[in-house]
């Protein structure tokens, strides 16, 4: 218990020093103010646009400022894991979207009821998680196992390889539905796998499992409380419901930041930035590196998986191999990129930067067009669409256009990182191998 | 120190000796099983040559696509991401030539440029034997496009980075592939067209049954047969490949030397993704149809065939090639359809712990 105690302080110092070696409290400060201006910031601009789109009272507001939060909060906890991985010991992970299907699917399978449409184990939800990001690191270990010995080109070739099997293995008739020990089991192959109710839904229903029209009818105590809420906001249930879910997804990406900062500022972190600077030399002052690679890659895949599981819960929860196409990989590398690899406030910034602006910016954007600007024009192909500015436009906003624009953005996005500013936003602040912070001593000399 | 250190040491004594003699024995023990279907009847002969020939067909296909991201790793030394929408670039860009040279006059202009979401190859009866000069003529195009578009894409984007090193490049290509693949989704949307009609079809009786031999899978075996020979006499003969290799195993010394870098770059990009592009071609062909996704579906079966047969090697991104195209098709022997493509993927992984250099690889050069 006192051992608990001192860790959590630490991680509590940890975090007004979240920069690692050059961090002190007014760069912790600084960081809040960047973190709450950017969130400010963002608020303020989907406010907006939710204002100038097909405005549907307050409540809808709430809902898409729901949609953006939840997005960014889950891109916040992927970033920061990888940022385990690739930004402290270097280690290029593309199999993020596999290790995420991994927890998710294994997080379904223990706690679906036996008797579902998709059969499961029937655990509690509790062991289902704790079993999902076990699976995930456990799968994380094998890989590693073997694989961190590669080259890094190699590592991402083969990690993405695995992600890849994962998925079409989950995603086969063969596992879509087998018997263990007597036992029914099943992914539900290509199907989507409906997930048991989440804790919200269990605190707010009596009857949880049930569909959200029926479940309604017999709310707990504090499902009537939420209700009366969501009344004054004229919101729905499943608005308010899935509102108090993002709010309440608050305290695991807390926990990710504390813990991952914790780790970071640990000798064991320090030893991961030593190894991403030069593996021989960390090596050679006699640290096992090979043994410190494979259990942050580990750790990184169970975070990974936890992540999952905590986005696919939400709402109606239902799994669906689609979800874990290795996009979702590149989607995870250009928010940390973004934020700039190596520091974790840079993962927060760059998984708040990334799923607001460039995920979920277009999408909004779109509906402020079509909101205000009255295009007849419905071309099917190009050269259709290519008969006029009108024409064209519309074509280009249509949904499945905005879908394609974004990823193409994306992939510029990402060139331009790589070419121009590699070390991100706030990539500058990677923070160094050395106890002390080496330029701070410099100018403390004189 | 001494005991942490041992398991590290027990471990890659392991991997020395014990997974290679593991996976000797897990291939005998597949091959035995293999007779053994033979004998008792599982698995008749016909089945087996015709798995042992379409994996052929896939594997010339693959090898072929192989070969220029082959060259274009060892030259400037990162895994290209983008390769497989360069293959759909050819792809595409081939068979909007085939449609026009086949159709022109007779049907809509949005029809013959494949847009049309409904656009198929119904009304013109596109197929080797009765169009055979639009199907060279996309050849053709396919590959002089892919081409143009690798070279103006190394201007853009990886040109201002030679100097980086090889994981920005990659991360930089995976920016590639996206704006690139999304980019030719939204000037032909995402449907799978139909490209060829009534593909004549050869059958040719083995043991009890009988293997049916498409044209259009002959014609792929032979066309990229043939571009592999080329690129042999190419690289064998001229001082390009002397000078490709001299660049892959020492840029500076190259340079030193006099041999012009930039220009054996460009021209790698060239002859690579000429290439890459007959290949995207050839894969439609043989497909029969088509979609955005054709390369990007593939590009982990390049990879792996780049890598099997050792990265920089033209010949082992063949051999890879092949024995990736027939790992997928014979694997059905024991696996389910859906989960034919993994098998190629576990061959990989394997391939890189026990190898990790490739079978032709070591020294990584043209």
């Amino acid at each position: 218990m006192s051992r608990l105690s001192v860790w959590l302080r630490r991680g509590l110092r940890a975090l007004r020093h979240p920069l690692g070696g050059d961090g002190d409290a007014d760069g912790a400060r600084s960081d809040l103010v960047l973190v709450g201006g950017l969130v400010v910031g963002v608020y303020a601009l989907f406010t907006v646009m939710a204002l100038l789109g097909p405005f549907d009272g307050v409540g809808n507001v709430l809902s898409q400022l729901e949609t953006v939060t939840l997005l960014v909060l889950v891109y916040v906890m992927l970033a920061l894991a990888l940022n385990l991985q690739w930004g402290y010991a270097g280690l290029l992970n593309l199999g993020v979207a596999g290790f995420m299907a991994i927890g998710a699917y294994t997080m379904a399978m223990l706690s679906a009821a036996p008797d579902a449409t998709v059969p499961g184990l029937g655990l509690p939800l509790v062991v289902g998680i704790v079993g999902g990001f076990l699976a995930a690191t456990l799968f994380g270990a094998l890989t590693a196992l073997p694989a961190i010995r590669l080259r890094a080109d190699y590592l991402a070739i083969v990690t993405l390889a695995f992600s890849e099997i994962i998925r079409l293995v989950v995603r086969s008739e063969a596992a879509s539905e087998f018997t263990i020990a007597g036992q029914r089991l099943g992914t539900g192959g290509a199907n989507t796998f409906p997930l048991p109710p989440n804790p919200v839904k269990v605190l707010l229903y009596e009857n949880p499992s049930e569909p959200l029209v029926a479940a309604v009818d017999s709310p707990t105590v504090a499902g009537d409380l939420m209700l009366e809420i969501a009344d004054v906001f004229n919101l729905s249930a499943s608005q308010a419901e899935n509102i108090l879910y993002t709010l309440l997804l608050l305290i695991p990406v807390g926990a990710f930041y504390l813990l991952l900062t914790r780790i970071g500022n640990s000798p064991f972190g320090r030893v991961l930035r030593a190894i991403r600077e030069d593996e021989l030399v960390a090596g050679s002052l006699g640290k096992n590196t090979r043994r410190f690679k494979i259990t942050t890659f580990a750790v990184g895949c169970g975070l990974m998986g936890l992540a999952a599981i905590l986005w696919q819960l939400q709402g109606q929860g239902r799994l669906s191999p689609g979800t874990f196409e290795p996009e979702l990989t590149f989607f995870v590398f250009v928010a940390l990129i973004l934020g700039g690899s190596g520091s974790n406030t840079g993962s927060v910034v760059g998984g708040i930067v990334f799923a607001a602006v460039l995920l979920e910016g277009p999408r909004a954007l779109k509906r402020v067009v079509d909101e205000n600007f009255d295009v007849s024009a419905d071309p099917d192909t190009i050269i259709e669409a290519s008969q006029g500015v009108e024409p064209l436009f519309a074509y280009l906003l249509s949904d499945s256009s905005i879908e394609a624009l974004r990823f193409i953005m994306l992939g510029v996005v990402l060139v331009y990182l790589m070419q121009r500013q590699p070390q991100g936003l706030l990539g500058h602040r990677r923070g160094q191998a050395a106890t002390v912070s080496l330029p701070t001593r410099e100018e403390e000399e004189p | 120190m001494a005991v942490r250190d041992n398991p590290g040491r027990v471990l890659s004594s392991l991997r020395v000796n014990l997974l290679p003699a593991l996976l000797a024995v897990l291939g005998l023990v597949l091959l035995l099983d293999l007779g053994r279907r033979l004998v008792i009847g599982g698995l008749t002969l016909s089945a087996l040559v015709r798995f042992l020939w379409t994996g052929l067909v896939r594997g010339m296909a693959i090898g072929l696509a192989g070969i220029g991201l082959s060259l274009t790793y060892s030259i400037l030394g990162f895994a290209n991401f983008a390769h497989g929408d360069y293959i759909t670039v050819g792809a595409f860009a081939g068979w909007v030539t085939t449609f026009v040279v086949a159709g022109v006059g007779s049907v809509g202009l949005d029809l013959l440029v494949l847009v049309s979401s409904d656009a198929s190859a119904g009304e013109l009866g596109i197929n080797v034997l009765s169009t055979p000069v639009a199907i060279a003529a996309g050849l053709v195009v396919a590959a002089g496009i892919t081409a143009l578009v690798t070279v103006a894409l190394d201007r853009v984007v990886f040109r201002p980075m030679r100097d980086a090193n090889g994981i920005a490049l990659l991360i930089a290509s995976v920016g590639v592939a996206l704006a690139l693949r999304y980019t030719l989704l939204i000037l032909f949307s995402g449907s799978v067209r139909t490209l060829t009609t009534d593909v004549p079809t050869t059958a040719v009786g083995v043991g009890s049954g009988e293997v049916v031999f498409r044209a259009h899978d002959v014609t792929v075996v032979v066309l990229a047969g043939l571009l592999m020979l080329g690129t042999h006499l190419l690289l064998q003969y001229t001082k390009l490949g002397t000078a490709m290799r001299a660049m892959a195993d020492n840029k500076e010394l190259a340079l030193v030397t006099g041999i012009p870098t930039e220009r054996v770059v460009r021209t790698t990009w060239i002859l690579g993704g000429a290439l890459t592009g007959a290949a995207g071609f050839l894969i439609a062909l043989q497909l029969g149809g088509m979609s955005t996704t054709l390369g990007w579906d593939r590009l982990l079966l390049v990879f792996a065939a780049v890598i099997l047969g050792g990265v920089g090697s033209i010949y082992g991104a063949i051999v890879g090639g092949l024995i990736i195209g027939i790992t997928i098709r014979l694997s059905l022997v024991w696996l389910p359809n859906e989960l034919s493509i993994a098998s190629a993927f576990v061959v990989l992984v394997f391939m890189l712990l026990v190898r990790p250099n490739g079978l032709l690889g070591g020294v990584e050069t043209v």
